[in-house]
């Protein structure tokens, strides 16, 4: 007789997601990021990003020796993001190491993807601000140039340090900064791409520039609630670093507070810091207190009585 | 019984204080930033450690149980004013630079470790010998790490310029996050290896 019943261990629903399926998804959400970059910042620009995901794959594939060079896509992933919080034009090694560390430090040390406490994109950019800071921030961001590709860079300080910018340039993109920061617009499709495939919750992001756009009211008024957003590297983290789906909490009361604890340690270090951005170090923060949070806002199980003290 | 040689070498690899039992963590943190200071501070431990291994092993009979951690740090804690007073005498620059972890080795987990764990277990040679490996492990662990964090964060080894003068020093190994990196990845290899030669 056939057997109408099948006996089989979990799970019994299966997806066709891969992690390979969400690296690519991200990567094609960067897309028009990394095409504003080259478009504003020239063939400078495609150098650094192109030497920041090769030397992260290699690592990627000399640490898992499987033989792989794209592997998951994970550390194509990871090298292109710390590309887009770098300068358009830092030194090749300064690259090269933040991609080593990224991988590396930030990955691989704590067992690999899935494993690490930290975005590694953002432990290779501290690791690189912390060593090389004169390289990566400071007075090297340079005027885009859109359409010239070749022109010579002029050094400018960063919108956030003289806080004159234009709302419009601000959200075209036309105004000094790190390669994927500075266009609002193309992060703005990139993020739709993502929210479209189902990768990120509207939670953290949400939280994010809310809170930061609140702040900044208290700063000057809504447009320079719209100042702080649009400015510095709060979309780029928003968007992508801090919904990184390993190093965030999988609550969702718990997305809701990481969102809103970024926000309020950028704001923290751009209005009373030393330093004129804290995206990186605001999302490395509350990666750290990622567990602590998901602990806390553990959802209730169903029927659970009230224990009696 | 493990023989004479054993008790030295012990403290060098198989209970390294620094990367094996992981005691005196704070000074291996904080003042490791060159491979000088690190060596200084392990000499100085090493000093400290062999003084009061000897006059704790020696009056371990007539000191009672339960008076015994005070006694041990006043026997510490004059060798470590001996040392603080020796190394402002002679050496300047590293007693400055070591500052309030000097007084701090009085403190310091290895030296009353081995005091409580050691010393008042056996007998004056066993415990010069102990002294010695201890002390030479944790000199050897400390210039370690200092080499490390020197030769990236400055480029140099004790003072010696390795790097040319186009590199361009790492500032993070020079500051304290950088000890911490280093000290994890140190560890991390040991174990690595004394897992690889099967030593437990």
């Amino acid at each position: 007789m056939e057997r109408k019943l099948v006996v089989s261990s979990s799970p019994h629903i299966k997806s066709p997601e891969t992690i390979q399926s969400i690296m690519v998804d991200v990567l094609v959400a960067l897309f028009p990021v990394a095409l504003m970059a080259v478009f504003l910042f020239g063939f400078r620009a495609l150098a650094t990003m192109v030497i920041a995901v090769i030397v992260a794959m290699a690592t990627e594939a000399i640490i898992l020796r499987n033989g792989s060079f794209f592997g998951d896509g994970s550390a194509a992933v990871t090298g292109l993001l710390l590309a887009m919080t770098l300068p358009p034009s830092p030194p090749w090694w300064v690259v090269a190491i933040g991609s080593i560390v990224a991988i590396g430090i930030g990955k691989h040390i704590y067992g690999g993807l899935g494993n690490n406490i930290f975005n590694p994109a953002l432990v290779g950019r501290a690791v690189l601000f912390v060593s090389w800071g004169t390289h990566v921030a400071g007075s090297v961001w340079t005027r885009p140039v859109p359409f010239g590709f070749t022109a010579d860079a002029i050094t400018q300080a960063s919108p956030l340090v003289t806080y004159n910018a234009s709302l419009g340039d601000l959200f075209m993109g036309t105004v000094s900064g790190a390669l994927g920061e500075t266009s609002a617009l193309a992060l703005i499709i990139g993020a739709i791409w993502l929210f479209y495939r189902g990768h990120i919750d509207w939670r953290i992001p949400g939280g994010f520039i809310g809170i930061v756009f609140i702040l900044g009211l208290f700063d000057g008024g809504f447009s320079m609630g719209l100042y702080h957003v649009l400015a510095g590297g709060v979309l780029l983290g928003a968007f992508f670093m801090a919904t990184d789906m390993v190093t965030s909490p999988v609550t969702p009361a718990g997305k809701l507070i990481f969102g809103l604890g970024c926000g309020i340690v950028t704001m923290a270090i751009r209005l009373f810091g030393g330093m004129p951005e804290g995206v990186t170090f605001g999302i490395l923060l509350m990666n750290g207190l990622t567990p602590l949070i998901d602990n806390m806002t553990l959802p209730k199980k169903f029927g659970e009585v009230k224990k009696s003290a | 019984m493990s023989t004479l040689a054993q008790e030295f070498s012990k403290g060098i690899f198989k209970e390294n204080p620094t990367f094996r039992l992981l005691l005196g963590m704070c000074p291996t943190l904080a003042i490791t930033t060159t491979a000088f200071f690190g060596f200084g501070m392990g000499v100085s431990v090493l000093a400290v450690l062999l003084c009061s291994n000897i006059v704790i092993s020696a009056v371990r009979n007539l000191i009672p149980d339960k008076v015994r951690m005070p006694a041990y740090i006043l026997i510490i804690a004059a060798f470590v004013s001996a040392t603080d007073m020796l190394l402002n005498a002679y050496v300047p620059d590293l007693h400055k630079a070591l500052g309030i972890f000097i007084p701090l080795i009085v403190v310091n987990c290895i030296i009353m470790g081995r005091a409580e764990a050691f010393a008042r277990k056996n007998n004056v040679v066993r415990s010069i010998l102990d002294a010695l490996g201890m002390g030479v492990g944790v000199t050897i662990s400390l210039t370690l790490v200092g080499i490390i964090r020197e030769l990236f964060g400055a480029g140099s080894i004790f003072g010696f310029n390795i790097m040319g003068s186009a590199y361009e020093p790492m500032m993070l190994l020079a500051s304290p996050p950088g000890a911490f990196i280093t000290l994890g990845i140190l560890l991390g290899l040991c174990n690595f290896a004394f897992k690889r030669l099967g030593i437990e």
